[in-house]
């Protein structure tokens, strides 16, 4: 079966549901096809066609067979390679877990990180406050374990590291620093990105900045 | 086998509770019900079992708290996997659980629109929400249920929620019948189910609750 996949990724540069795509197929070591999406235009009618629904990056394309919503292609790549390096912990209440904190990203932090880069004034304040917070909290789920997953690289650290390369971007939009708050945070990102599949599938947290940056304008952001 | 126990923090009139209640039903398991005064002051049984969102439901399993209804009906199906109530593909799997994440997304804020508003912004609510149940038809199709000939993981997702859509019909001047045939029938047929019926309140109570909520916020 390996060999005839034919698996595209319809992606968009800097988007941090699609990164998490992309450290899935690489902790696989899937090989995969980009089409890279320009969300600044229309969109395109091959997106239009494969997700009606959202309309939304990322989408995985498996052999012709569209998938939609970040954690759930994740899941699904999960199981299709179950072969290899599973993501997801065996245990029931451990899987439990693991999905409950990484609906907490999307629901409470991924929103508190949109007001950081995307706002100013006392919206931008009050997102900077929520966003630490509510990181904090899940910093606490790390214990003194190297990563979420345990011992190695699992489906909630996929589900957080693209927030920890949008650091560098939340930071100076944002002026502050969120090392100073969350030091076991930080140096979990730092772990991660001595792994040679983080570094090979994400676009470096200058670059994503700069990603930002050019969306913005383009934006009227 | 050593006994396990099995707790419920629940809430009569939550649809969410709904959806855990049913999928207990569904694979057997008994469990003990804790109602929770929602509106009034949280157990600290709550508080200490969900400290992050500080909402029902909460399953304790044997003392361990699983929380946020879709990850509890997950966990309930992986921890009981006899009668697996998503379908064995992982193609089909990934379709279900988008569906899911949709009616996670779409129902309960577009129905809240409808209960909580007057005027022009209840009939945008009110247009919107039927066009999020005509995606479902559409999803539906000639299906019994939505993920074929067994009833399963979206249908316990969604058919709690359709206990406050009776309230929605009485505030927004609708009936999801006429908008939406199909749908009622998979309603209907979905009702019929022992593990539904037990677990789910009368629309008419529910309707009386959202009243309650409505005087609460404020909404005349």
């Amino acid at each position: 079966m390996a060999n005839s996949d034919h698996i595209v990724l319809l992606d968009f540069s800097g988007s941090p549901f699609v990164m998490r795509v992309r450290l899935a197929l690489a902790a696989k070591g899937i090989e995969y096809q980009i089409k890279e999406e320009d969300l600044t235009q229309s969109k395109s009618s091959l997106l239009l066609k494969v997700n009606p629904v959202h309309k939304k990056i990322p989408v995985l394309i498996h052999n012709g067979k569209p998938v939609c919503e970040s954690l759930i292609i994740v899941e699904y790549i999960d199981e299709v390679w179950k072969d290899r390096c599973p993501l997801l912990p065996a245990d029931p209440y451990q899987r439990a877990k693991a999905k409950f904190w990484a609906d907490f990203i999307d629901k409470m932090v991924h929103p508190s990180s949109y007001k950081v880069w995307a706002a100013n004034g006392e919206v931008q304040e009050a997102g900077k406050k929520e966003f630490i917070d509510r990181i904090k909290m899940l910093e606490g789920e790390l214990k003194s374990n190297p990563y979420f997953g345990g011992e190695t690289l699992g489906f909630l650290d996929i589900a957080f590291l693209p927030l920890y390369y949008w650091f560098h971007t939340l930071e100076t939009f944002g002026k502050f620093s969120i090392e100073a708050e969350c030091p076991k945070l930080v140096a979990w990102g730092k772990r991660c990105m001595e792994e040679e599949f983080v570094c090979a599938s994400l676009p470096h947290p200058h670059k994503v900045y700069d990603l930002v940056v050019e969306y913005k304008k383009k934006m009227g952001i | 086998m050593s006994k396990e126990e099995v707790v419920l923090l629940d809430f009569w009139a939550s649809p969410f509770c709904g959806r855990v209640r049913i999928a207990l039903a569904e694979k057997g398991v008994e469990y003990q019900n804790r109602e929770e005064d929602v509106l009034g002051s949280k157990s600290e049984l709550l508080l200490n079992s969900n400290p992050i969102h500080k909402k029902v439901p909460v399953l304790l399993h044997n003392g361990k708290p699983v929380c946020e209804s879709t990850v509890i009906v997950n966990y309930i199906d992986e921890a009981w996997p006899s009668r697996p109530l998503l379908p064995t593909c992982p193609y089909e799997r990934a379709r279900a659980r988008f569906w899911g994440d949709f009616i996670d997304k779409k129902i309960f804020e577009g129905g809240t629109k409808i209960w909580s508003s007057k005027g022009e912004a209840l009939e945008v609510g009110k247009k919107d929400f039927i066009e999020i149940l005509k995606q479902l038809e559409g999803t539906l199709g000639e299906k019994d249920f939505f993920c074929g000939d067994n009833f399963g993981f979206v249908d316990i997702l969604l058919i709690p929620l359709t206990t406050w859509f009776y309230a929605y019909e009485k505030f927004g001047g609708f009936k999801v019948e006429d908008e939406c045939p199909k749908f009622s029938v998979w309603v209907k047929r979905c009702m019929q189910r022992e593990s539904v019926a037990k677990a789910l309140p009368e629309p008419e109570k529910v309707y009386e609750a959202v009243l309650m909520l409505r005087k609460m916020n404020g909404i005349e």
